[in-house]
């Protein structure tokens, strides 16, 4: 095989993408489409309740679109990290909506399912051999955190996705995944120079996010050779320019030049970009660098408790020039107050109360820069995190009623300092996760974390 | 002299996973991004001073190619969790705005 053609329709998999622009990568007949459908990115809450970032339709429409034309070219569709983050939960509902699909449309075919979330057990078990090891910066991992997790995924590299392709798999659904390893593990198979494969996969994964203005979410096309591979957007209006294609190596990667995936360092440090037209971008010299030990990046979520936050606002001048003070002023009163109704139910290290100042330093706290308040009103949200809904729901109660009424110096008498928006004034959060797990495993081969399921579909 | 903002086509911050943040700045001319380098505005102990992280833990490149200067830290607050303010790291880029460059 002398030229692979690669599509990815988009970045992920819900976010949409021009028809189009799809079906002018069809025309171009890829050997295979690859897509991700998944991310830490909207964070820890899709790990653990088991939900997804986009609406089922959302996914539904992107996924019919892909296995229509995937399946009229008669060509692998490959998609990774499904429903977001790519546990059991996430597996099952997007290969309900591929079933789903595959009804309406008529459509017949072998499905892979590849499952990514791990035993408890198991990973117990390569704790204490001494084959679990931290990335930087990581927390502390132990077995109270495996017991604790709500969920622990592994994150695929390219063997599954091959085995399921050998298996006889014409789809490909996988739990979570490396993004470039669905990408990655065709074109190597083929025999095409790894870091050019990798490298390609990087690009890949992330739909057009390598032109130089992405309009929305969209297709683009990946053509490897012996010696160099062509990136391409597919909408007329995109173009790939070659300080676009080397900027998007920057993109929620911490380091720009290297990439480290399950059996390999992908290194872009000597590679270089050169345009074939106005829209269309060459690139040579990437490399990889093969692992000494194969590793399986871990994401956990735990528990954090349940919360309820309650939005108010200041006007009152005199207020907001003191607001530190009166905040220190509301912690006090409201940690005095709670042990006082609720110190028969708790203690005070089992809830949180914090206050977000907006218009102050909301977003970036103690490392806001600007210290004076340049604004004539702020924000304010209370946030309470406790070990159950009621209790949330009751110091949030308490904060309200201790936030109206704290007193200032500057005024005598009764005051009505905040203003709440909603009644009730909190809003429920129900129970809230945090990633608890940025480690990898040593596992005895790329296969054993990942069970594979063979399905004929229609 | 002038604000970095003011010669950069994008500054940005986003998360690199949930436990790193990186800083990305982009320039559209040559001689804008080399005058940038030059200057020597931007290392390591800039990034360090600014988000308050010890300078062992600041990674920070020169992307010739990309005409880019990118920095990463360890979060401030790991995403998600309690009191993180800005799940994505989307913006925490403001104080770079105001560097000066020669």
């Amino acid at each position: 095989m002398d030229e692979l053609r690669i599509v990815a329709p988009t970045g992920v998999m819900g976010s949409g993408f021009l028809e189009s622009s799809f079906a002018e990568a069809l025309e171009r007949e890829p050997h295979f489409i690859g897509c991700d459908a998944g991310s830490t990115d909207p964070g820890p809450a899709s790990l653990g309740a088991g939900t997804t970032a986009f609406p089922r339709a959302s996914i539904k429409r992107d996924l019919r679109l892909m296995l229509i034309g995937a399946r009229r070219l008669g060509v692998p569709l490959l998609i990774g990290s499904a429903g977001t983050a790519g546990g059991e939960v996430h597996l099952a509902h997007v290969r309900g909506i591929v079933e789903e699909i595959a009804g309406e449309e008529g459509l017949s075919f072998t499905l892979a399912l590849i499952h990514a979330e791990q035993d408890k057990d198991y990973l117990k078990e390569k704790l204490r051999q001494g084959r679990v090891k931290p990335l930087s910066p990581a927390p502390e991992f132990n077995e109270a955190v495996i017991d604790r997790a709500e969920r622990i995924v592994g994150m695929m590299g390219t063997e599954p996705f091959t085995a399921a392709l050998d298996a006889g798999a014409e789809v490909v659904l996988a739990g979570r995944a490396s993004d470039t390893a669905i990408f990655a593990g065709i074109p190597v198979r083929e025999g095409f120079e790894p870091g050019l494969s990798w490298h390609a996969a990087k690009l890949l994964e992330c739909g057009a996010a390598c032109v130089e203005r992405r309009k929305t979410p969209d297709c683009v096309m990946a053509v490897l050779r012996q010696d160099h591979f062509d990136v391409m957007a597919l909408d007329p209006e995109l173009r790939c320019t070659p300080q676009s294609v080397a900027a998007h190596s920057l993109y929620e990667n911490a380091d720009p030049f290297l990439i480290t995936e399950s059996s390999g360092t992908l290194d872009m440090t000597s590679a270089q970009y050169a345009a074939i037209d106005d829209r269309s971008v060459r690139v040579t010299g990437s490399a990889f660098r093969p692992a000494p030990v194969y590793t399986v990046k871990l994401e956990g979520a735990e528990k954090v408790g349940y919360q309820s936050i309650t939005i108010g606002s200041i006007r009152d001048p005199y207020m907001i020039r003191q607001i530190d003070d009166w905040t220190a002023r509301l912690d006090e009163r409201v940690r005095d107050r709670v042990m006082n109704v609720l110190g028969g139910e708790l203690d005070e290290g089992d809830y949180r109360f914090d206050i977000r100042v907006y218009g102050k330093d909301g977003t970036m706290g103690g490392l806001e820069p600007v210290r004076e308040i340049r604004a004539h009103e702020l924000c304010l949200v209370f946030e309470v995190t406790a070990p159950n809904q009621e209790m949330a729901n009751d110091i949030s109660a308490i904060v309200r009623h201790q936030a109206l009424h704290l007193p200032i110096p500057e005024w005598s008498g009764l005051i009505t300092g905040v203003a709440f928006p909603y009644n009730p004034a909190h809003l429920e959060r129900g129970l809230v996760y945090r990633f608890s797990v940025n480690h990898v495993v040593e596992p005895d081969d790329a296969y054993e974390m990942f069970p594979m399921e063979i399905v004929d579909v229609g | 002299m002038a604000k970095l903002g003011d010669l950069a086509s994008l500054i940005r911050s986003k998360n690199a996973g949930p436990f790193v943040l990186t800083f990305d700045i982009m320039f559209d001319e040559p001689e804008v991004y080399r005058r940038v380098k030059r200057s020597g505005a931007l290392g390591a102990e800039v990034v360090a001073r600014l988000y308050d992280v010890p300078v062992e833990d600041v990674r920070f490149f020169f992307c010739d190619n990309a005409l880019a200067i990118k920095a990463s830290i360890p979060r401030p607050v790991i995403q998600g969790d309690p009191g993180d303010a800005d799940g994505h790291g989307g913006q925490q880029f403001a104080p770079l705005i105001d560097i000066e460059i020669e």
